[in-house]
């Protein structure tokens, strides 16, 4: 009798102590998630933070009159006529006249540099386009320059000393003059969006290397899934098992891990020395990213066409399919959503890389914007690093701008393989 | 001499009897396995089995369990190929001709042998698309309304009709177990098969699925040619015409089924027929 009550006793006591560590470990657990999405949060926070204002862009408004002085006195609307007319000149009648007793040299160039170069260009553009215009006399919302830019949304203090500032105080008061009158506006920033590169940050904009990111990415997917896929099935489903497939399946596996920048050494020497490929082209640099990405495909293909059942295997088999279409008709779609979640695995990590493709010379300073995979460009990541080195304080926002935009394509990315994965997983 | 295999044995017997071809040879055999060793590396599995099995009939393999049965049946439709290291030797015939031939076409030759499995394996896909497999990829339809006649022919065969004929769009998973095994049965007979293999096709279901499956099984007798393996003997006596016992690998008795466990020869047979052992 007091051995078993001895025994309940040690029972009781065990069982007590297993339910503690049962309650600890779900406890970690759930501490562990909540940290990571603290961690999470605070990044994210911190990068919309610093980027949230690149997204909007100050401008001036002046009022321009488009002399017909300015252009060809017998053909106004010929081309190289409105190509070549004094755009600058202008503005900057424009900005005397809103301020007429700005007399002096110096003063006057002060005056101009409240206004981008850009806000030239963007006239001739629109000229350009309606040549119509030509005698007129409109609103033009000029875009301010960088400095002018900082201080209206406040990432510089107004009574900041004029080294920091870099406006003096003569230009502050004709600034604040010009907001007093409300001439002076937030905007959507679509240089941002639709520009290319350039030294000026109020004109500097991602689309160069967007479309450089989206092609290159691209031309990886094009290469890095069909042979990706077609490797693993072979792999595992054909060759026979002997010594040199050992081999193989080793160097895939090493060749994982191996530092991005090799690949990009390969694809110097290979594709533009030996092949004489375009530089800085997203067709190089897809080849490069695919070069990469395909162990990754490889691993995940190989390991989830192991875990198809053989039931299904010898289903088909016994039905008179022959071993092309056993895999292709059964084994392959039951493969296919461990298969996409190494393709997006190894394209997120495609998107995001920089080494390789500074070695093929994807670092250029691309203005236009790249029309097809052959045309020098430049990609997201690429972009973010060289702005990130860039002195010029306005390009802070613009990097972490750029960094939001480089998150929203991954997460795009990653949303269209994680539905493609939900229609092949219900099938089951 | 030509050799003819023929339906069933009372053709056989006429022909034979008449004498309609002069000096031919009719072959009463559907399959024969002749020295039939197999190897698993370096471990025999199966020692030299000569066993015959006769057309339109239900031939049982029946002995405790590892005794062989399994193997000997996946060599005739040579699924145990797909074993890297499996080895065969002996001859396998089927009409008279070896399938382990070396220009023999192995996707044909399971054209003709189905397999119906232990564990119901329907495809994860619709229960029409399972049915339908086998004759598209074998182009045995020519039109969808074909395809669909072989379907419905099919499952009625397999007595499935009348259960899913609404819902032949539903997942072939979705469906019982009983049920699941019908849909095999069904997908094996579409392709048209001379010889039906089925590998214990019960042990996974309940007695009323089993006694379903049993009546199946004596209706396509008349049209197939059937080897089953089963661990009870009770099925064997009620469904087979032949009956072999296997015991370690090697065919220890073979013959009739009344006289087999009636009248057994050996005393192995003897201890396992009257449940003394297995």
């Amino acid at each position: 009798m007091t051995e078993s009550k001895q025994h309940d006793l040690r029972f009781e006591r065990r069982l007590a102590k297993r339910n503690r560590a049962e309650k600890r470990f779900r406890l970690f657990g759930k501490l562990a998630i909540s940290l990571g999405l603290v961690f999470l949060g605070v990044l994210f926070l911190t990068i919309v933070k610093t980027g949230i204002d690149a997204f909007t862009q100050t401008r001036i408004a002046l009022e321009v009159d488009i002399a017909s002085h300015h252009f060809d006195a017998k053909d106004p609307s010929h081309p190289e006529s409105l190509a070549a007319a004094n755009y600058q000149g202008i503005i900057k009648s424009s900005l005397r006249k809103a301020f007429p007793d700005v007399k002096s040299r110096t003063e006057k160039k002060e005056l101009y540099r409240l206004v981008s170069n850009g806000a030239a260009f963007d006239l001739r553009k629109a000229v350009g386009e309606n040549p119509s215009l030509i005698g007129q006399r409109l609103m033009l919302w000029a875009i301010a320059s960088d400095e002018v830019d900082l201080v209206v949304k406040g990432k510089v203090a107004r009574t900041a000393p004029v080294e920091e500032r870099r406006l003096s105080d003569r230009q502050m008061q004709w600034l604040m003059a010009l907001e007093s009158t409300g001439m002076v506006e937030r905007r959507f920033n679509n240089t941002f969006f639709k520009g290319g590169d350039s030294r000026e940050p109020e004109l500097a904009g991602i689309a160069a290397a967007a479309l450089g990111s989206l092609f290159s990415v691209l031309v990886c997917l094009a290469l890095a899934f069909p042979i990706g896929v077609m490797s693993a099935l072979y792999l595992e489903e054909f060759a026979p098992k002997n010594i040199w497939t050992e081999f193989i399946e080793v160097n895939i596996n090493n060749l994982a891990a191996v530092p991005s920048i090799v690949f990009g050494l390969l694809g110097l020497a290979v594709f533009l020395n030996f092949f004489e490929l375009p530089r800085s082209a997203p067709l190089v640099g897809g080849m490069v990213l695919a070069l990469m990405t395909l162990p990754t495909i490889i691993i995940a293909g190989r390991a989830s066409v192991k875990a198809v059942p053989p039931s299904v295997r010898e289903a088909a088999l016994a039905l008179g399919a022959s071993p092309l279409q056993t895999v292709f008709h059964h084994v392959l779609p039951l493969a296919m959503p461990g298969v996409l979640t190494g393709t997006i695995i190894g394209t997120a990590r495609a998107l995001g890389e920089t080494a390789p493709l500074l070695m093929i010379g994807m670092v250029a300073f691309v203005v236009d914007l790249p029309k097809g995979i052959l045309d020098p460009a430049t990609a997201l990541p690429v972009q973010v690093f060289l702005w990130a080195d860039s002195p010029e304080r306005a390009f802070t926002e613009r990097t972490a701008a750029a960094i939001l935009v480089l998150l929203a394509f991954t997460c795009l990315m990653n949303l269209a393989a994680v539905l493609l994965r939900k229609k092949y997983e219900t099938r089951w | 001499m030509s050799t003819v295999a023929v339906e069933n044995t009372s053709d056989a017997n006429l022909i034979a009897n008449s004498g309609a071809l002069a000096g031919a040879q009719v072959s009463l055999l559907k399959m024969q396995t002749k020295d039939l060793k197999v190897y698993y590396g370096d471990t025999a599995a199966l020692h030299g089995v000569n066993l015959e099995i006769l057309p339109n009939r239900v031939t049982a393999l029946i002995g405790p369990s590892g005794c062989g049965k399994s193997t000997y049946i996946r060599c005739l439709n040579r699924m145990n190929d797909i074993i890297d290291t499996c080895r065969v030797e002996g001859s396998v015939l089927l009409d008279d001709e070896d399938i382990y031939g070396p220009d023999q076409d192995v996707v044909r030759l399971r054209t003709r042998i189905g397999m119906v499995f232990q564990k119901p394996n329907p495809f994860p896909k619709s229960i029409y698309d399972n049915v339908a497999y086998g004759p598209s990829i074998h182009g045995m339809a020519s039109s969808k309304d074909e395809l669909d006649d072989i379907v419905r022919e099919s499952l009625t065969r397999a007595g499935l009709w009348d259960e899913v004929s609404d819902r032949l769009d539903a997942s072939g998973t979705s469906l019982s177990g009983g049920q699941q095994q019908r849909l095999c049965i069904a997908r094996a007979i579409a392709v048209k098969p001379e010889v039906i293999l089925m590998d214990e096709p019960c042990s996974a279901l309940d007695p009323i699925a089993t006694a379903r499956i049993e009546d199946l099984i004596f209706e396509l007798k008349a049209q197939y040619t059937i080897v089953i393996v089963t661990h009870s003997m009770q099925q064997a006596r009620r469904l087979s015409d032949k009956t072999a016992y296997f015991h370690l690998g090697k065919l220890i008795e073979h013959g009739d089924t009344e006289r087999v466990f009636e009248d057994p020869q050996h005393e192995s047979t003897r201890d396992y027929v009257m449940g003394r052992i297995g």
